[in-house]
């Protein structure tokens, strides 16, 4: 695939600021302007991540952001993809960059959120599935984190420590991270006196939802030469793959799987295709990454994820976490930013943020979590309704 | 549906379950044979995105594939009856159909009661109640056998 250029990436501090999110998109916008040395004026595509929280403006937040920084002519675009967002608008920018409709384009994706569990608007909506698995099962977010959870216990021998060891390792990145909302240091112990939200997953294992946002300028390989940035981080590969019939693992918002009785699954479940997808794009594989940022929705999720980018051989997450290799320090350090644990989930933020983290690893910038020599990033998260997501950038 | 207390008994949404003594998930049949659930909400299958859905109902038994609980009260739309019992949340894989369908698990039966792997079958429950009627879901309850014996209710 051919290759974009990130030239410049800026965020605004996660928190529970109660600000409008336009605030925070705009911030992260300047930022990473002033990061690419780009004139707002030279951008000639905005591509915004929707926030379905924050009314009207917020489904439009691609005209959003370019009205806040004053509207330059520039064409637009909003996509939603639940968690997925943020990819979804860093793919409709690539797509605008690599047709030759513009050479630079920024990506933005901001939230302001309530306190509690995410949930569906108000309203009758029986035809929703979204909407029936709150009514009729009572089956939140965290009901889904906890039921791969256990499984993990089930098939591979996962105990609630290893989950806790998950959220500890990420906060001991997090303190690192002057973004991140909770830049705090807990142990095995915190986690196990934190109340349990849906058994065996507690209180700090489960991502906070969050105020954030971040925001990339990408462009055109020839734009950054013409900027004199040779050595550019580079969008090698990108997946906002769907899921292949059957789909035989139930996950959000959905009240059951795909039926595997008249075709087998296929080989790659939905998760491990979100990254096979995006090797396959960049020519790499799982060996060739040095560093990861993945949705740590849940603590025990992001062992999942281990498996599913090919770090690890599946059921063998735990062990790679027990010897410190996905520390910084270790062979292959996941979540060097803190992850969603240390930030709390900024939905259409989110996953730009997972990029921006990756493009500081890459270049060198990452303080007290640097992960040394980093030259290949990849990301990956999941948006409900079959969002896969996941961008593998390199030096 | 009316029973002997007087109380009516009302499926909470229409269509997703049968009534009466040994109810059944009213799921779907793609042309090219697999299932879904619920029947009007499931995907299709590739092979024939514009195939025909019959109703069919569903095994009433299956097996734990995973569970958990909410130990704090779900949000809207779920209604909450006070004072609020976590609610416990099984997946359960349908051995003939070859998926996977998420449900409560009956009262009485906690977490520490669940296994992976242990069989359940499909009765239906009280999701919320009014003054005259009882709202009903479909719900999981553990077969009672020498393992579980004397767990849940």
């Amino acid at each position: 695939m051919e290759e974009i250029a990130v030239l410049g990436v800026g965020m605004h501090p996660w928190g529970k600021w109660g600000r409008n999110f336009t605030e925070y998109g705009v911030h992260a916008a300047r930022a990473a302007l002033a990061d690419a040395d780009v004139d707002w004026n030279d951008v000639g595509f905005v591509s915004g991540a929707i926030t379905v929280r924050c009314g009207y403006p917020g489904y439009v937040s691609g005209s959003t952001f370019a009205r806040a920084l004053g509207f330059n002519g520039a064409q637009v675009a909003s996509s939603y993809a639940a968690c997925a967002s943020g990819v979804t608008a860093l793919s409709v920018a690539r797509g605008q960059i690599l047709s030759g409709a513009c050479d630079v384009a920024v990506v933005v994706g901001a939230d302001t959120t309530p306190k509690g569990f995410l949930a569906p608007t108000s309203g009758d909506r029986p035809d929703d599935t979204d909407w029936l698995r709150f009514h009729m099962v009572g089956a939140t977010n965290p009901v889904y984190f906890a039921l791969h959870a256990r499984r993990r216990m089930a098939l591979y021998g996962a105990t609630p420590d290893d989950f806790a060891m998950v959220k500890a390792k990420n906060s001991r990145h997090g303190v690192h991270n002057p973004n991140a909302r909770y830049p705090k240091e807990y142990d095995v112990d915190d986690v196990a006196n934190s109340p349990v939200v849906s058994d065996p997953l507690r209180l700090l294992e489960i991502c906070a939802t969050s105020d954030g946002g971040a925001a990339l300028v990408v462009c055109s390989m020839d734009y950054a030469r013409s900027k004199g940035v040779t050595d550019p981080v580079r969008v090698a590969g990108l997946s906002t793959v769907t899921p292949t019939y059957p789909d035989t693992v139930i996950d959000l918002p959905y009240l059951a799987t795909d039926s595997a009785a008249a075709v087998e699954p296929p080989v790659l479940g939905f998760k491990d295709s979100i990254g096979a997808q995006v090797y396959a794009e960049a020519g790499m594989g799982p060996a060739d990454v040095d560093v990861a940022e993945v949705y740590d929705l849940s603590s025990a999720l992001e062992l999942d994820w281990y498996e599913q980018l090919g770090l690890c051989p599946e059921g063998e997450a735990e062990a790679l976490l027990r010897a410190g290799e996905t520390s910084i320090g270790g062979r292959i350090p996941v979540n060097p930013s803190g992850g969603l644990g240390a930030f709390g989930e900024a939905v259409p933020a989110q996953a730009i943020a997972q990029v921006c983290e990756l493009t500081w690893q890459l270049r060198g910038q990452a303080g007290g979590r640097q992960v040394d020599g980093a030259r290949v990033g990849v990301s990956a998260n999941q948006g409900l309704f079959g969002h896969g997501s996941s961008v593998l950038v390199r030096r | 549906m009316t029973t002997t207390t007087g109380r009516a008994r009302v499926p909470a949404v229409e269509g997703f379950f049968t009534m009466g003594d040994k109810p059944q998930l009213i799921g779907g049949r793609l042309e090219t044979g697999g299932y879904c659930f619920p029947l009007h909400l499931g995907g299709s299958d590739p092979r024939s995105p514009a195939g025909s859905v019959d109703e069919v109902l569903l095994s009433r038994r299956g097996r734990i594939w995973s569970f958990t609980n909410s130990a704090y009260p779900p949000p809207p739309p779920f209604i909450i009856t006070e004072p609020y019992v976590p609610v416990v949340v099984a997946a359960v894989e349908l051995e003939m159909e070859r998926m996977v369908v998420l449900g409560q698990v009956t009262p009485g039966w906690t977490v520490d009661d669940l296994e992976v792997g242990m069989e359940v079958e499909l009765e239906l429950g009280v999701l919320y109640a009014d003054d005259e009627t009882d709202h009903l879901t479909w719900q999981w309850r553990p077969v009672i056998t020498e393992e579980t014996f004397g767990k849940g209710t």
